[in-house]
């Protein structure tokens, strides 16, 4: 472990600009998802579900749904955005365009791309979050500036779902194994995480279980920031995301060398 | 002359099969240095060795004096690789490919830029230079991926397997790139199973099979004293000529229908068949490097 940290430098960044260049120059295409994605849950769930609940129980005091979704469409925005950029393109980088392959010839060691490759997946997820904010900010339910803290928080957020990507895209025998982990994990956090309807209603073991879940503790953070307010309790939900982020990304580094080194 | 690259008794090993089987041979600055063989014979290997991504097993490895395992970062600022595949980004145009290339380099846009003009202009890729790598023909592409291998002005030169599945005027066009190269004087490292290849570009070559280097040499060198001068091609031949050719000594081979003579005199040796013998053709030709492959390496398919 050591020597794979100590093959990570600042020449991962070269990498990092490498992603974001091919994201600017396919920009409509990236921008589609974080701009519509909220109008469109927001219009379904706001209008339709919104018209039958018009509020939800959330820490002993009630909230308009529309309110009560807006942060949970933004974490969710930064998992998909960080998770599938680090499985899906980065299995066609890989594989399919072996872009990696051209890169390691340089001197970039194979840590320093992969480094590169987490730290644009969580850009990734901090660009869709910035994007989406704006997108809900018309709905008024974002309130500035302790809203603000969503942006940097989303990065922590993105490198650990980046990291956890990483670690599935080491492991998948082709580009179609990535169903199992998106039904598995990424699909039930978005469902069972707080997003749509609040902990409270279930029983306690499925409460436990939903702490468990990492996107469980985004969403505290970025639905109290959107409220207006940043209590201490949050510092939990930190030290969780911040305690998980470096293991899962070095084993995510570790299991990408592991295949590509033969 | 310095040496570039040294391997002492390199290996590599994948769990049984030793791609590499302890190899030994040394790279002059300035020379063409080619790796022959077919496929499977660890050609590869070898390279992904010496640009410091495949671990060696055993064995000692130095380029530019410095061990691949211990300075990977020093030694690749200082090579260029051109791998098989076509591997430039698909996103990016033909001179932005150049120009991010040029950044892992850690080179800054005002050298790259000027850099990245002279090579495609000495590619002849200039005129394309906005294109998208989509647009390209495989020879455009493969001239795109040496200039990449050029961007950092590298000491050594990598080319892996350069013109493999190009067409003839691709082919030479490469090659004369590569000719110029070296009369500039770069060193240059060729992996080839094209004989022709071999002969045109290499100062030096070994043929390698099985991981093992069966020969080592100056390709004409080579050919003169494992084959010899000429070779008669008899198409057709009776019998009674290959007792013929056992009682005249001759160094000679078979295939399903043709014999091959290996000979200094391929005049007298043609005169021998030609008057006495019923066959259906007799050439006397120049013998080549694919006479000394398919003798060290054996005719049957690979793989």
């Amino acid at each position: 472990m050591t020597a794979l940290v100590r093959n990570i430098s600042t020449r991962s960044l070269r990498v990092w600009q490498r992603n974001r260049d091919v994201y600017f120059v396919t920009w409509k295409t990236n921008l589609v998802p974080p701009l519509l994605e909220p109008i469109l849950y927001l219009l379904a769930f706001g209008a339709g579900v919104g018209a039958l609940v018009h509020e939800v129980p959330y820490r002993g005091e009630k909230i308009g749904y529309i309110a009560f979704i807006a942060p949970g469409l933004l974490a969710t925005q930064v998992m998909f955005q960080s998770f599938f950029e680090n499985t899906y393109n980065t299995f066609v980088r890989m594989y399919y365009q072996r872009t990696f392959d051209a890169i390691i010839t340089t001197p970039l060691t194979l840590e320093d791309v992969m480094a590169g490759e987490l730290l644009w997946g969580a850009s990734k997820g901090t660009i869709g979050c910035a994007v989406m904010m704006l997108a809900i900010s018309f709905f008024g339910v974002l309130h500035y500036p302790h809203a603000l803290v969503i942006l940097p928080f989303s990065f922590l957020a993105g490198l650990f779902f980046a990291g956890l990507a990483l670690c599935f895209t080491g492991i998948v025998p082709q580009i179609d194994s990535f169903n199992f982990p998106t039904f598995l994990f990424v699909m039930p956090m978005f469902l069972f995480s707080g997003t749509f309807f609040p902990l409270e209603v279930l029983p306690r073991w499925a409460q436990l279980l939903a702490l468990a879940l990492p996107l469980t503790h985004v969403v505290n953070v970025m639905r109290e920031a959107c409220l207006g307010r940043l209590p201490p309790d949050i510092l939990l939900d930190l030290l969780y995301l911040s305690a998980a982020t470096l293991p899962v990304c070095l084993l995510g580094i570790h299991l990408m060398k592991k295949r590509l080194v033969k | 002359m310095s040496v570039v690259i040294e391997a002492r008794a390199l290996s590599k090993r994948y769990g049984e099969l030793a791609a590499v089987d302890g190899i030994d041979f040394s790279i002059r600055s300035g020379e063409c240095f080619g790796f022959l063989g077919p496929n499977g014979a660890g050609k590869t290997t070898t390279v992904k060795m010496i640009h410091c991504f495949a671990p060696v097993t055993t064995g000692d490895l130095r380029v530019f004096g410095m061990d691949v395992r211990e300075k990977p970062r020093e030694i690749k600022a200082r090579i260029g690789v051109c791998q098989q595949e076509d591997n430039l980004d698909p996103d990016f145009s033909v001179k932005n490919n150049l120009m991010v290339f040029g950044r892992y380099f850690g080179m800054p846009v005002a050298q790259t830029a000027p850099r990245t003009k002279e090579l495609l202009e000495f590619m002849g890729l200039w005129e394309r230079r906005d294109d998208g790598i989509r647009e390209l023909s495989g020879g455009l592409k493969r001239r795109l991926v040496i200039a990449r291998a050029l961007m950092n002005d590298p000491d050594l030169l990598i080319l892996d397997e350069p013109t493999t599945g190009l067409d003839p005027q691709s082919r030479h066009q490469v090659w004369d790139r590569i000719r110029t190269l070296r009369r500039q004087g770069k060193t240059i490292l060729l992996t080839t199973h094209y004989m022709d290849e071999a002969q045109t570009l290499c100062d030096r070559l070994v043929i390698m099979d099985h991981g093992k280097i069966l020969v080592e040499g100056p390709p004409v060198e080579l050919v003169r004293s494992r084959v010899g001068k000429e070779v008669v091609e008899v198409w057709g031949y009776p019998p009674s000529l290959l007792d013929h050719a056992r009682q005249s000594g001759w160094k000679f081979e078979t295939d399903t229908d043709r014999l091959f003579v290996y000979t200094d005199v391929g005049e007298s040796v043609f005169q021998a068949i030609a008057g006495k013998y019923q066959v259906e053709r007799c050439t006397v030709r120049m013998a080549g490097l694919e006479d000394l492959f398919l003798k060290l390496t054996g005719r049957e398919l690979r793989e």
